[in-house]
């Protein structure tokens, strides 16, 4: 041992580190080269796989009103022609767009197509094509908001906008200004017009035929521009090559301007375009490395404002539903014959719904009708559902107390109104208790739905802080010790209160 | 003086089946009235007719000056019921107890709430009646931790607190232990000597005999015979009484 160490002086050993690490590089290359198959393996199997979002919608890439099974949009014509180019046939996978990076890395498919914005986050992560379409950001408010002439006159309002978006980072950029972040395109131009938000910024082709169908809304600017390429895996050179010279092809055929123009997506942006050098694949690795974000400090910060909100929310909905829950079981057992079928409809409607539904018609269906901020939204919507279910939890507890304890109540001169507050009730709580506890803590794990109504609580954050970190592992970890930490009490609790009521029986 | 309850032509129907029928009957203040028959007799639902726990289909009961009927609710005439409920007391076989409140809790639960009684006076006339059921001791424990015989006393005690004109007792001693069936009667022999007016469906003769001044024997949901203990328990004068007290 001795003699080895002393055989690797501090020099020897540089040289040794770096004579390993030439090795490692050249074997790297090496298998780099030979393992690009990228663009074979999609002509073997006859089928290029290209990923999008369809809840994007129009024109991206949607489905046929008519027809559910055949999909439309300037990206499918696109995807279409290009496969065709290189030899194969266009298969289009369904991804949720937030996640189209991580899929693509995974290997559920071979090609990102769908309005992806090349940022430098994403350049460090994909390799991009030539752009396919130019685009600018378009900042919509309401037209009484005359003043607004820029991003910077909403300092301290609601802005808008799509996750990991191009305009998210847009958005974000400016200061002052509070984002709030939406996964559909219709949802934000909704609470714009509802006055939940003071402004949208999204890309023009969204802004044109989702914005400017509003009749009070209007559009305030132009905040960025941006162009859309499609992506592969840094590693599948081969494939890109060919999408390149594909696109290169259909750019100087007319092709790509007679999709873009049937679809009313020409214009003088585009022409720019056909002239554009492609984009040169990142030289990975290097760039990768230092790029990454790490999990810092404020990350933490917001988790654990992401957990506040949760609890916050959990807690009122909670009470919401303790007291809704208490008013629809005794309607339901001691009322006349209205409030025991309302009691009864109102169970059943909001059991047998998912109450992501119930969210959103809260939310978005109601708004002509009642403009709820999200959060109310969120505590009602959950409330109301929880209602239901603590409803039957108490139904089991006021059957747990014997008729005998209302008939000596009865004897003594009480009325049934007092009897049942006085005396039956408080046993039926006792009862109801450890089911009530173990329905607090399903409400804390189900809160995380509010966030398709805006809300930022402790799940939606670990997605945004994923993204941003391009890893879910840590995150995932992080949420999951918070939520652990707020429902492991609760769930001791709830065993306590049941030894203590078996004890109470015996 | 008016008798204290006066049962005119008292009939009951539940499910076409005929309960009760044409029981008519008067107790004067301060009797003791010792209701037997076997199962089934309708003794126990002549009882809770009474206070109108269990409701009757016909006749009349008037009772510490209030006047029952058919057809009353528990919604509807809910004042009318409280009147006749604050003045007939009622302990049940199984004691009903509220499991929830303290001994002490159960006592001054009733005058407070419904008699409106300030709680330091209830309080106070609680602790005396805890004293005379000899369960001082007992006023800050769980009805739970208390045994049968105990249990029954502090269901006594609270009806008691109501300070009744008339007590029902409903087979106060069947869900007892023998050996704490004689604490209990020892507390209804307490109270007869002290001239309160008691109705008691039971099935102790020999206390019968001993604290009752009057037997009345229920048979298919009619008084068949009554009279002093000495009469109706020492010569029956029919079938049913005789059956009953294993004299066939």
């Amino acid at each position: 041992m001795s003699v080895s160490r002393a055989a690797i002086s501090p020099r020897g050993y540089r040289e040794t580190s770096l004579l390993l690490f030439a090795v490692f590089l050249a074997a790297a290359a090496a298998a780099q080269e030979g393992a690009d198959d990228s663009l074979a393996q999609v002509q073997t199997r006859g089928v290029l796989r290209w990923a999008g979002d369809v809840q994007g919608g129009e024109p991206y890439v949607y489905q046929d009103p008519e027809d559910h099974t055949r999909l439309l949009g300037f990206e499918v014509e696109i995807a279409e022609d290009l496969a065709r180019r290189i030899g194969a046939r266009a298969e289009f996978v369904q991804n949720d767009w937030q996640n189209l990076i991580p899929s693509l890395e995974r290997g559920d498919f071979d090609v990102i197509l769908n309005g992806l914005e090349i940022t430098e986050n994403r350049l460090a992560r994909v390799a991009f094509t030539r752009p396919y379409y130019a685009f600018t950001e378009t900042l919509m408010v309401r037209r009484e908001q005359t003043s607004v002439r820029a991003l910077a006159d909403l300092r301290g309002h609601r802005v808008g906008t799509l996750a990991n978006s191009l305009a998210f980072d847009i958005v974000q950029a400016a200061p002052g200004i509070d984002v709030v972040i939406y996964e559909g395109v219709e949802e934000p131009y909704i609470d714009l017009e509802q006055g939940r938000l003071d402004g949208v910024v999204l890309d023009n082709v969204i802004a044109k035929r989702y914005g400017a169908v509003h009749a009070r809304l209007m559009t305030a600017a132009t905040v960025g521009d941006g162009i859309y390429a499609a992506a592969v895996r840094p590693a599948d050179r081969a494939l890109l090559a060919a999408l390149n010279d594909a696109l290169g092809e259909m750019i100087a055929e007319g092709k790509l301007r007679s999709i873009l123009t049937r679809w009313q997506l020409w214009d003088e942006r585009q022409a720019g375009l056909t002239v554009g050098e492609p984009r040169a694949a990142p030289t990975h690795g290097a760039v990768r490395e230092s790029s990454l974000p790490r999990l810092t400090m404020e990350h933490l910060l917001l988790f654990v404002r992401g957990a506040g909100f949760t609890i916050v929310i959990s807690t009122l909905a909670m009470v919401l539903a303790v007291s809704g829950g208490l008013l629809l079981s005794v309607a339901r057992r001691y009322g006349g014959l209205l409030p025991r079928a309302t009691a009864a409809g109102y169970i059943q409607l909001f059991r047998g719904t998912p109450v992501l539904l119930q969210l959103y018609v809260l939310y978005y269906g109601l708004a002509p009708l009642l403009t709820l901020n999200a959060f109310t939204a969120a505590v009602i919507g959950l409330g109301m559902n929880y209602a239901a279910y603590e409803a039957e939890i108490y139904r089991a507890g006021l059957e747990a107390v014997p008729i005998g304890q209302t008939e000596a109540a009865l004897a003594l001169g009480m009325s049934r109104a007092l009897a049942l507050r006085r005396i039956v009730l408080p046993q039926a709580l006792r009862v109801a208790l450890p089911g009530i506890a173990n329905d607090f803590i399903a409400l804390l794990k189900d809160s995380s739905l509010v966030s398709v109504i805006t809300v930022v609580e402790l799940t939606k954050q670990m997605t945004i802080t994923a993204v941003d970190l391009r890893g879910w592992f840590l995150p995932g970890l992080l949420c999951a010790s918070l939520y652990l930490s707020m429902s492991y009490p609760l769930a001791r609790l709830a065993q306590r209160l049941e030894r203590r009521l078996s004890l109470g029986t015996s | 003086m008016a008798p204290i309850v006066n049962v005119r032509g008292l009939g009951s129907c539940l499910g076409g089946a005929q309960i009760l029928s044409g029981i008519t009957c008067t107790i004067e203040r301060g009797e003791v009235v010792a209701i037997v028959g076997s199962s089934g007799s309708g003794k126990s639902t002549f009882l809770r007719a009474l206070n109108y726990l269990t409701p009757f289909s016909e006749g009349e009961v008037e009772i510490a000056g209030q006047r029952l009927r058919p057809g009353l609710s528990e919604r509807t005439h809910a004042g009318e019921l409280r009147a006749v409920r604050t003045r007939v007391g009622m302990v049940f076989q199984s004691f009903h107890l509220f499991p929830h409140l303290t001994v002490m809790g159960n006592i001054v639960e009733a005058p407070c709430q419904v008699l409106g009684t300030e709680a330091r006076a209830a309080r106070r006339s609680a602790e005396a009646l805890l004293e005379r059921v000899g369960l001082t001791a007992y006023a800050e424990a769980l009805p739970r931790t208390l045994s049968g015989g105990q249990q029954q006393r502090v269901a006594i005690a609270r009806a008691l607190a109501m300070e009744p004109e008339v007590l029902l007792l409903d087979e106060p001693t069947s869900a007892l232990d023998p050996r704490l069936v004689g604490e209990v009667l020892a507390v209804i022999a307490d109270l007869a000597a002290g001239g309160q007016t008691m109705l008691i469906v039971t099935h102790e003769m020999a206390f019968a005999r001993r604290v009752a001044n009057r037997v009345l024997v229920l048979a298919g949901g009619s008084i068949v015979e009554s009279g002093t203990p000495a009469e109706v328990l020492d010569r029956p004068q029919t079938a049913a009484t005789r059956e009953l007290l294993g004299k066939v």
